[in-house]
């Protein structure tokens, strides 16, 4: 089953990653290489907005594969992950011909593929076309409903009581992003590949806002990152992440100012900080000469 | 290799079996001269959470320190290229021959010189430069001999002390203003000086990896891995944490309470099915034709206790109290109601310093320094805080209400009053005792912990994050 390794090198992983706009450090490109060339899924955990989710967007852009995501909710059950039986269809299967078949040849028809509805785990593993699969915010599921996703991280098959197993046609690259609001099992730990993504350093931050905002000058980019770099070391309720970096770049662009002095960075910080008493805060500790 | 994962396991990490093996597949298909990828191959198949990575990286650090050409230990034949290139360096900034000759590398220098290239070396964020002063500086200030029964730390200090990196800070700001023609703005120079404290903070670490793997050589990675072993951050003591414990404690207690709300939410919507909801079912069973089939039931709305902290915060147990407090307002929307109460030898009420403010650290500030907590001497009295604590809020105690009484119950021979616990229990639902002391230390010397606590509902040891994190969730 064992197809050939998509990458050659973490160095390919990083250019190619480079190339959809997706910055990687060495460890991020060296987990992506390792789960490839060893079939394990990827657990991804950090804080909000450091780009956990755009990691498995640019992978599947990346390599030319589809994208299938799940969106992990609470109350999120099998019949919404991974299959469900067309019950409808197969009540007008055996309407159609009532006089016809036999009890047997019924039963036996109405649980076929035709009458399966695959949903996104199962589709990743039956799917012809290489595919990414996203589990997003693994953390929001119960720990029962955590046990789904076990056969077919480590396996990847799924058991279907009425057909059989059905396993991967290809190994798909699986990533599962948490928020870590909740520990997840140690099972589900055990058999992924284990990545934390922290905010970035100063330099690639710098590199982020200047591949992700057009037009921006290298000086403008550098002095955003290291105020934002001066914000994170605060004691904030939420510090600000990749993302409102981004959006604090791109309205700097649109106030059309070259430098950031102190009074343009407080009147703009409300799009970093969230909270009314991290903006205070933030604008006292800047505005305080040693 | 099984030597480095039977540390990590001795470190208090859980490696399983099948990440041990799923660590040895992942080596295979990893370029092993690949120092950094080796690392993060290992990481990631060996530690599952963020919390365990310092630990790990240190234990990595001690074992693998040998491996890969630029970590050699060479004492004496430095590459020379480099060395002339850097007194060539140094010859331009002073302008003159200070440097002396080229080939004879970094011995020669003089401390002052010394001092002056790291302080080149971090305006200009030059890493070679400063991993290679790490180097030196380590070889000639810290004294290390062979077989000296000192710990890491013991050099660590002695080379710092030397280069003089406190002031270090001041002078780069100076240097940096005289630079930099025009008047900086204050916003500038704060962003200045966050950014030459990352980077002194960097040259610390070199100095201190270049220490760790100068012992390693020493005396084999076995004993070093010993010696430095540090506990996890939920198992750090409180009464005997370091300042740096402090605040990686500090650290680990907000993912903590978050997550410790997230599931104490989650168990009290799933804990048991309400009481049937008539209305509800009635007309879902319309579409069963008027048979009620699908009863609905009411979500269950569990009454959330009423907390009363009262805290110790005399010297010996003030973290501990500082801690308990944190964590109790970091999750009080789990609690109906939380009062605070700080005592050592007289009482006062803190809950407003929680109320007034967002933010618990400086919540926790007002009370060190405002609370009125003195009566007599200053020193731990139980006995004489708690008869006044009964006589000025006794009659707030309800049923509903849940008291945690925290301290060592050092009593320092007062009379101990254990009266007035008794009449708590009588009009609370429950009355606690969270003890930070071990256990076989309780009702030694003047510790009263086992008179109280015959009138509680139950003592408990509470040394570290993860018995207080148990203690709470059983508790809301």
């Amino acid at each position: 089953m064992r197809v050939k390794p998509r990458f050659k090198d973490v160095a390919t992983v990083r250019s190619g990653l480079k190339k959809e706009n997706y910055l990687a450090d060495d460890g991020i490109a060296g987990v992506v290489y390792l789960a490839d060339r060893l079939g394990k899924p990827v657990l991804i955990e950090g804080p909000a907005g450091t780009g956990k989710t755009q990691l498995a967007k640019s992978v599947a852009e990346m390599t030319g594969a589809r994208l299938i995501r799940l969106q992990c909710y609470e109350g999120l059950d099998e019949s919404k992950a991974l299959y469900e039986w067309n019950y409808k269809k197969q009540l007008l299967r055996i309407q159609a011909d009532k006089k016809s078949d036999s009890w047997s040849e019924v039963h036996d028809d109405i649980f076929s593929e035709e009458f399966l509805l695959t949903r996104p785990l199962l589709e990743a593993i039956t799917s012809e076309e290489p595919v990414v699969l996203l589990i997003d915010e693994v953390d929001r599921v119960e720990v029962e409903t955590e046990a789904l996703l076990l056969e077919i991280l480590s396996e990847y098959q799924v058991s279907i009581p009425e057909l059989g197993t059905i396993t991967a046609k290809q190994i798909p690259l699986v990533f599962l992003t948490s928020n870590n609001t909740r520990e997840l099992s140690e099972a589900l730990k055990r058999r992924c590949l284990y990545l934390h993504v922290d905010y970035p350093d100063l330099e690639r931050e710098k590199e982020i806002v200047l591949t992700k905002v057009p037009d921006i000058s290298e000086n403008l980019a550098d002095q955003i990152a290291r105020i934002v770099r001066s914000i994170r070391q605060l004691d904030l309720k939420k510090a600000p992440s990749v993302s409102e970096t981004l959006d604090w770049a791109r309205t700097l662009m649109l106030l059309g100012i070259e430098t950031i002095d102190e009074k343009e960075a407080k009147e703009t910080l409300h799009i970093l900080l969230k909270y009314q008493t991290d903006i205070a805060k933030a604008a006292k500790e800047l505005s305080v000469t040693k | 290799m099984s030597g480095f994962i039977a540390e990590l396991r001795s470190a208090g990490l859980p490696v399983s079996l099948t990440e041990n093996l799923d660590a040895m597949e992942a080596v295979k298909v990893i370029p092993i001269e690949d120092r950094d990828a080796f690392k993060y191959a290992l990481g990631a198949t060996l530690v599952k959470n963020n919390a365990h990575w310092r630990v790990f990286e240190t234990i990595f650090e001690v074992y693998f320190s040998l491996r890969g050409p630029e970590y050699e230990i060479n004492q004496d034949n430095q590459p020379d290229d480099f060395w002339r290139e850097m007194q060539d360096q140094m010859d331009q900034v002073k302008g003159q021959g200070e440097g002396k000759g080229s080939g004879g590398g970094m011995d020669s220098l003089t401390p002052e010189e010394i001092a002056a290239m790291l302080m080149r070396a971090l305006m200009n964020g030059d890493q070679a430069m400063m991993r290679a002063l790490a180097k030196q500086s380590v070889q000639r200030f810290a004294g290390m001999e062979p077989g000296r029964p000192v710990g890491g730390t013991y050099y660590l200090y002695r080379t710092l002390r030397n280069l003089d990196l406190d002031n270090m800070l001041q002078k780069l700001m100076d240097a940096n203003r005289e630079m930099s023609k025009q008047e900086l703005t204050s916003l500038e120079e704060r962003l200045e000086k966050d950014e030459f404290e990352s980077r002194i903070e960097q040259f610390k670490q070199e100095v201190e990896a270049e220490i760790r793997r100068r012992l390693v050589a020493d005396r084999g990675a076995e004993a070093m891995a010993k010696t430095l072993r540090k506990p996890l951050p939920e198992d750090v003591e409180f009464m005997h944490a370091s300042r740096d414990e402090m605040q990686s404690l500090k650290k680990a207690l907000y993912p903590l309470t978050r997550k410790l709300a997230a599931r104490l939410a989650r168990k009290r919507r799933h804990g048991r099915k309400g009481p049937l909801d008539f209305r509800n079912t009635v007309r879902h069973s319309l579409s069963y034709g008027g048979v009620p089939a699908d009863p609905k039931f009411r979500y269950p709305r569990p009454a959330k206790p009423e907390l009363m902290v009262v805290a110790d915060i005399s010297g010996s147990v003030a973290a501990f109290a500082r801690f308990t407090l944190m964590f109790v307002y970091a999750i009080q929307n789990q609690f109906s109601k939380v009062r605070s109460f700080v005592f050592i030898d007289g009482i006062d009420e803190v809950t407003k310093f929680f109320k007034s403010t967002e933010d618990i650290g400086e919540a926790i500030n007002r009370v060190n320094t405002e609370a009125d907590v003195v009566w007599v001497d200053g020193h731990s009295d139980y006995g004489h805080a708690f008869e006044v604590f009964f006589e000025r809020y006794g009659k707030d105690i309800n049923s509903k209400t849940t008291v945690l009484l925290l301290g060592d119950a050092r009593n320092n021979y007062h009379a101990a009053q254990s009266w007035v616990v008794k009449e708590m229990r009588k009009r609370a639902r429950h009355v606690y005792w969270l003890n930070p002391e071990p256990k076989s230390y309780w009702n030694t010397g003047d510790s009263i912990v086992g008179e109280y606590g015959a009138h509680t509902d139950g003592v408990f040891e509470c040394r570290n994050l993860r018995q207080l994190e148990g203690f709470v969730e059983n508790l809301a």
